[in-house]
């Protein structure tokens, strides 16, 4: 077991020092929780995760831009709407469509928030149970070559945590069918599904593959004691997302 | 002050779990007579004087834009209410 602590400086793993250069934007927005989680994810992976602020106009010299999970001005109106349209926003938005292929992973509301700016496709609404679920959750890593999946292999099975309230992705059957003609489906659900999510589907990407959203979290599954496997003891589990983190830190490095 | 109201619904297609869990309330209620129920969101954006073409037309793209998310709902309504 690795040793390292709770609270404060994050050492990684693995340490490789051609990651370490690599920075990783974290974005907080009022109303954000998990992203201190997600900059110790970076950390944990080797990388060098960078604090942004929504309010910010630039995004300085990242390599990639984490929207972590959270309820970003509560929820208020839709899930993400609202955080859509902060000044920092318009700069992931522009840097991801464009040549240089910003890599942005959204999870949760991070992913809603992918969705609302137009950057992935479809929707989030309210579980079709219409309760808040946490649970350690199993999925199928669909697509492993994407800037975010290209760790993992493919059809590989990974337990990573699910914690949400408006987790139901939904859209029309073309734009669903065009995602799983493209690839696009990058994460689905093994055995169960957690919130009526079409398809099973529980992560998409854009055509590029630099933009992924997921609603389960990663980045509580990346360091041994503190996974899914402290819950049910059954082992190996505990760090299974971490893989996002060192994806995108290789392909930023041009290992991937 | 005027207002201009702009009410917002689901997509038909769009099952609404909120409108679902509604209607199974109801008829602990008494009330059996609702088969369905859908809800919506009603925006009531007030104007400082008077609402001109170009004020209304602007409620109209915040409608699409900000107050909607035209994957999932449809502004079914923009009107303005005097006080």
């Amino acid at each position: 077991m690795t040793e390292l602590p709770l609270i404060g400086e994050a050492v990684a793993v693995a340490a490789e020092p051609r990651l370490a250069g690599a920075k990783i934007g974290v974005v907080t927005f009022p109303g954000t929780l998990d992203d201190r989680d997600a900059s110790r994810a970076v950390r944990l992976a080797g990388g060098t995760p960078v604090e942004l602020w929504h309010g910010d106009s630039d995004l300085g010299d990242v390599d990639a831009v984490i929207l972590p999970g959270g309820f970003s001005y509560g929820d208020y109106l839709r899930a993400g709407a609202i955080a859509r349209f902060a000044p920092l926003m318009s700069k992931i938005i522009d840097a991801a469509n464009s040549d240089a292929k910003l890599p942005v992973l959204g999870i949760c509301n991070g992913f809603q928030l992918l969705t609302e700016s137009h950057l992935l496709p479809g929707s989030m609404i309210k579980n079709d149970h219409l309760k808040f679920i946490c649970r350690d959750q199993v999925l199928r890593v669909e697509n492993n070559s994407t800037y975010w999946t290209g760790d993992y292999a493919a059809g590989q099975e990974i337990t990573v945590p699910l914690k949400n309230q408006d987790g139901q992705y939904i859209a029309d059957e073309k734009t669903l069918d065009a995602l799983e003609a493209e690839g696009r489906v990058v994460f689905r659900y093994v055995g169960f599904n957690p919130n009526g999510s079409r398809r099973d589907i529980a992560g998409i990407s854009n055509a590029a593959g630099n933009v992924v959203g997921l609603m389960p979290h990663p980045e509580h599954a990346v360091e041994v004691g503190f996974g899914p496997e402290s819950l049910d003891g059954i082992g190996g589990s505990d760090t299974e997302g971490l893989g996002l983190f060192t994806s995108v830190l290789n392909k930023i490095v041009g290992a991937n | 002050m005027p207002r201009i109201v702009v009410d917002v619904m689901p997509k038909p297609e769009i099952l609404d779990p909120q409108g679902k869990a509604i209607v199974g309330a109801l008829p602990r209620l008494g009330f059996t007579s609702f088969s369905s129920v859908r809800q919506g969101k009603r925006f009531e954006l007030t104007v400082d004087g008077e609402v001109t073409e170009d004020i209304l037309a602007q409620a109209r793209e915040a409608a699409e834009t900000l107050l909607s998310n035209p994957v999932i709902e449809d502004v079914v309504n923009v009107e303005v209410v005097e006080a």
